[in-house]
């Protein structure tokens, strides 16, 4: 079937599985073709370009279900996944809570959310590749201590998603992303620091400036040059926009519903309780224009919107799919996230602690002694308990100002106790990725150095 | 859908087939990929089978198949290289692939003869009798149902089990530019199991597992998943009453198996020759010189039968071997791909790895571990004062450049006065690689490799690898806790 349209395919599909006796399916297809491209030392590295599509189909025999999914379109293969995909709904346990959400709920229309931008098909390897020599030369040439360099790197794809289910809803839609880093490797008395730095956007337009992306990843290797430990200690730490991001990314594991059924969430219990300060406010946004977690609809057909996570310090909201909402005695809250190899999950879309007011400078300013964290290495995150303890590096504040960069430490806390500790939000919000934070101050945490 | 791949599979035949291809086709495509300034070309055909059930709350909730398939061709020239995936498979689509892999290379040059001819592997590591993926499916989900009961059975504080099996064939095809055809049938057996434990408003958790290129009944041999599933139990009871993690600059004990991750993150990254070529790792330009304490022989080694990191040839066709790494302290060698190989003038390994055929190739780790030493484990924990010993990690991660690695225990006890003592939580180590490795004063004779559960990172790429080690002593570390 592969002259055929998305969508014919799907309702293909669903007509198969339920001739084999499937009580409910939905189906997901997507397609996308990309493109990366990298420069090295001014040279033009690699060129790669593929297309993909895949698809996968989930049955319902009563209250169990399975998936399957193949790459393979022919007639033959799709008709014998659809008898396979009954099959082994057949034999998986029944759960009262499974099946596909109330026709009720289901979106009734697509918005266009922008999330698409045609020039991305038209561009060629060699503009991008130009776009990859300037930031990685930008780089190169913002101080003699840039020595080396893992290059420029441009990727971009379109991609285009169909969802159709038995319960009516069937949409479509296309979507684009890119991306311009650069990696340069600065030396300082016989030993290398390598840092980087990024933009991504739904279109090329909205990408920052080959030139500034490569004279901020340069400014960030050099910062680092001559790092050392310092004493173990309990001191304020403040984490840059990307990091604090990372925090909120523990937060969006820990409100997901399938974390909260299965009692694998420190947030757990927690709802209406006065968990951060009144400057506090994480916000889960589907529906933004043009951002990067935004989609018109979720992994199951419901509208995408607006649902306040943390408001003034208040969990007020967890986020579920129809599932773990089903199981918790709730309603799904847009959040479910489809692949077409595994059934429906939770995932936030854009998830972003809001703008305080405090500019970051002020908030370095406020601290006599402490940590600037621009760096976080490892796992040491437990989702069950909250407790904390990872690899960092940064800087050191000394009354209020940035002395010498850090390296070779861990940071250490519990994440509740993180979260009531937050002193202060920067007024830097930028929506540079689906998580998003602006600069952040905890109180205290302990330092682990030397 | 239906499997048409497990059995005795030959992967030549079954894509010609599949794709309705020949080997005059190979050849023209390959040929006209190297048309211009090119070194080498290479086409990779790859069809994916797969299987997973996973069981919560006391029932297999989920069962799902998936079969992948499709092709990349590369064409390198010097330092650079071309790639074009697709997974529509056809005699066009390839020519079209070949064209934008080459367009890399300079212009110039006319179509090279290429005839290919088929050469075997040249190991035979896992070849099975009963492919798991023809077990029956009942079979599948009674294991995931006894492993339930075995956990919930061992202590009535086990709130929830979660298990999961993951099932997997691959058919691997390589033809290059110098004519070499070589297939590989790789299958691979993933049985992983998280424990929560809950007692007085406490809840922690407990992960264990184990796999390889195996069959199904390897998993209940010798009891083994009842093992797996007393090591999460345990994990998680034992976390329950943990202490927090003391803080600061320690001497370190690490417990054999599993904590070899440190070699993975410490020196095998820094080790791959892609790194090195560039001059970005911390090891760059230290061939035949001291990164290690004497006492450290370390080596990869991809020739194991039926291990989760071992592999017939790599990716490139290259057959696997065992490269020594570090040799009692002295840096010996890189972990090699063609590309990397040939400009430093060495040898590949049979390290060349990608995740799938939609991925390039690059350097990457097999099954990693340091050679036993001469000290019983038990006079290593002894010969420490105060320290940490730690027995189990979670995930680490690697800086190549500064060369700063750091890990997170997920089982970890004090050592007072020579013993083993408190279990702690939350202890996460940091170190410098060649730093780390000079400070290495103790190596037991306890050498083990990893249950097979190991998967690694790199640039977006995950790929099955194995860790090991012996327990070692590492005279001063930062352990990052809370207790400062």
């Amino acid at each position: 079937m592969s002259g055929q349209s998305l969508e014919e395919i799907a309702s293909f599909l669903l007509d198969a599985a339920r001739r084999h006796g499937a009580t409910e399916a939905d189906v997901v297809v997507v397609e996308g073709d990309s493109l990366s491209v990298g420069v090295r030392l001014g040279e033009v590295e690699k060129v790669q370009r593929s297309n993909a599509r895949h698809l996968g189909l989930r049955a319902f025999a009563g209250k169990s279900s399975a998936i399957t999914s193949s790459a393979d379109f022919s007639r033959d293969s799709l008709a014998r996944l659809a008898e396979e995909s009954v099959a082994l709904a057949r034999i998986t346990a029944a759960d009262e809570f499974s099946g596909l959400p109330d026709p009720s709920e289901v979106a009734t229309a697509v918005p266009d959310l922008d999330l698409y931008d045609p020039s991305i098909r038209e561009l060629t390897a060699e503009i991008a590749t130009e776009w990859c020599r300037e930031a990685e030369a930008a780089a190169l040439q913002s101080d003699p201590r840039i020595t080396n360099s893992e290059g420029g790197e441009f990727a971009a794809g379109t991609h285009r998603v169909a969802y159709a289910a038995s319960n009516g809803f069937a949409g479509t839609y296309q979507s684009s992303s890119c991306s311009l880093s650069a990696v340069p490797v600065a030396t300082q008395n016989g030993s290398m620091e390598r840092d980087y730095w990024y933009s991504a956007r739904r279109r090329l337009s909205d990408l920052d400036s080959p030139a500034s992306i490569g004279a901020r990843a340069a400014e960030r290797a050099l910062r680092r040059l001559g790092s050392r430990q310092v004493p173990t200690a309990t001191v304020p730490v403040v984490f840059d926009p990307d990091m604090a991001a990372s925090l909120v990314g523990h937060i969006a594991g820990a409100v997901s519903g399938g974390a909260l059924y299965r009692g694998m969430s420190f947030l757990q219990g927690k709802l209406g309780q006065t968990l951060a300060p009144e400057i506090v406010s994480i916000v889960d946004a589907g529906d933004l224009p043009r951002a990067l977690g935004s989609k018109p609809f979720d992994g199951e057909g419901l509208p995408t919107r607006r649902t306040p996570v943390i408001a003034r310090g208040v969990l007020q909201n967890y986020l579920f799919d129809t599932y773990s909402a089903r199981k918790l005695g709730s309603r799904s809250t847009g959040n479910a996230a489809r692949s077409v190899a595994d059934s429906p999950g939770v995932s936030p879309t854009n998830l972003y602690l809001e703008a305080g007011s405090t500019s970051p400078n002020d908030i370095i300013r406020s601290i006599s002694s402490g940590l600037f964290v621009t760096e976080l290495m490892g796992f040491g995150v437990n989702p069950v308990t909250g407790d904390y303890s990872r690899g960092a590096s940064g800087h050191w504040i000394e009354n209020g100002e940035i002395t010498f960069p850090v390296s070779e430490i861990t940071i250490a806390g519990n994440l509740l106790e993180m979260l009531r500790d937050i002193q202060a939000v920067g007024s830097d919000l930028d929506m540079r990725r689906s998580i998003c934070a602006p600069t952040v101050l905890i109180a205290k945490m302990t330092v682990a150095g030397s | 859908m239906s499997n048409p791949t497990t059995g005795s599979v030959e992967p030549r035949r079954f894509f010609l087939d599949r794709f309705s291809i020949d080997d005059h086709a190979l050849e023209e495509t390959i040929g006209q990929a190297i048309a211009r300034r090119a070194d080498f070309a290479d086409l990779y055909f790859e069809f994916r089978s797969s299987e997973s059930f996973s069981l919560e709350e006391g029932i297999v909730k989920k069962a799902n198949k998936n079969i992948s398939q499709g092709a990349g061709m590369r064409v390198v020239a010097g330092d650079k290289f071309g790639c074009a995936h697709t997974d529509d498979v056809t005699i066009d689509t390839l020519r079209i692939a070949g064209e934008t892999a080459r367009a890399i290379a300079e212009a110039g040059g006319s179509p090279s003869a290429v005839s290919v001819h088929v050469t075997a592997p040249r190991h035979d590591l896992y070849s099975l009798g009963d492919h798991p993926l023809d077990v029956a499916l009942a079979d599948k989900i009674d294991l995931l149902n006894k492993i339930d009961i075995a956990a919930r059975r061992h202590d009535s504080r086990i709130t929830n089990v979660m298990a999961s099996l993951g099932i997997e064939q691959k058919i691997v095809l390589i033809v290059n530019s110098s004519g070499v055809v070589v297939g590989d049938v790789q299958p691979l057996v993933r049985l992983s199991v998280t424990c929560i434990a809950e007692e007085n408003g406490v809840r922690q958790q407990g992960t264990s597992g184990g796999g390889g290129r195996v069959e199904f009944s390897f998993l209940t041999e010798d009891d083994r998943c009842l093992s797996w599933v007393r090591t999460a139990a345990d994990q998680a009871l034992r976390n329950l009453g943990a202490i927090d993690a003391p803080a600061g600059n320690m001497t370190v004990v690490l417990g054999p198996g599993w904590p070899g991750v440190l070699l993975h993150e410490a020196v095998g990254h820094g080790l791959e020759g892609d790194f090195n070529r560039k001059q970005t790792s911390a090891f760059s330009g230290k061939l035949g010189q001291r990164v290690a304490s004497e006492l450290c022989t370390v080596v990869d080694d991809g020739t194991i039968p039926n291990r989760r990191g071992s592999l017939n040839c790599d990716d490139e066709g290259t057959p696997t071997g065992r490269t020594v790494l570090i040799e009692k302290g002295i840096l010996r060698g890189y972990l090699q791909d063609k590309m990397n190989a040939r400009l430093m003038g060495m040898e590949p390994t049979g390290n060349g790895r990608r995740e799938s055929f939609g991925h390039a190739p690059m350097p990457r780790m097999t099954n990693t571990f340091m050679l036993s030493g001469e000290s019983q484990p038990e006079d290593v924990v002894r010969s420490v004062a105060n320290g940490l010993y730690a027995a189990n990690f979670g995930g680490g991660q690697v800086d190549i450049t500064s060369g700063k690695f750091v890990f997170s225990a997920t089982e970890a006890y004090l050592i007072e006065d020579g013993r083993i003592t408190r279990p702690v939580k939350g202890a996460t180590l940091i170190g410098n690689g060649p730093d780390s490795l000079s400070r290495i004063s103790m190596v037991g004779n306890d050498l083990a490799l990893d249950e097979g559960i190991g998967t690694c990172g790199k640039d977006g790429q995950s790929v099955p690898v194995g860790v090991g080690l012996p327990t070692i002593r590492i005279d001063g570390m930062t352990v990052g806790g809370t207790q400062a």
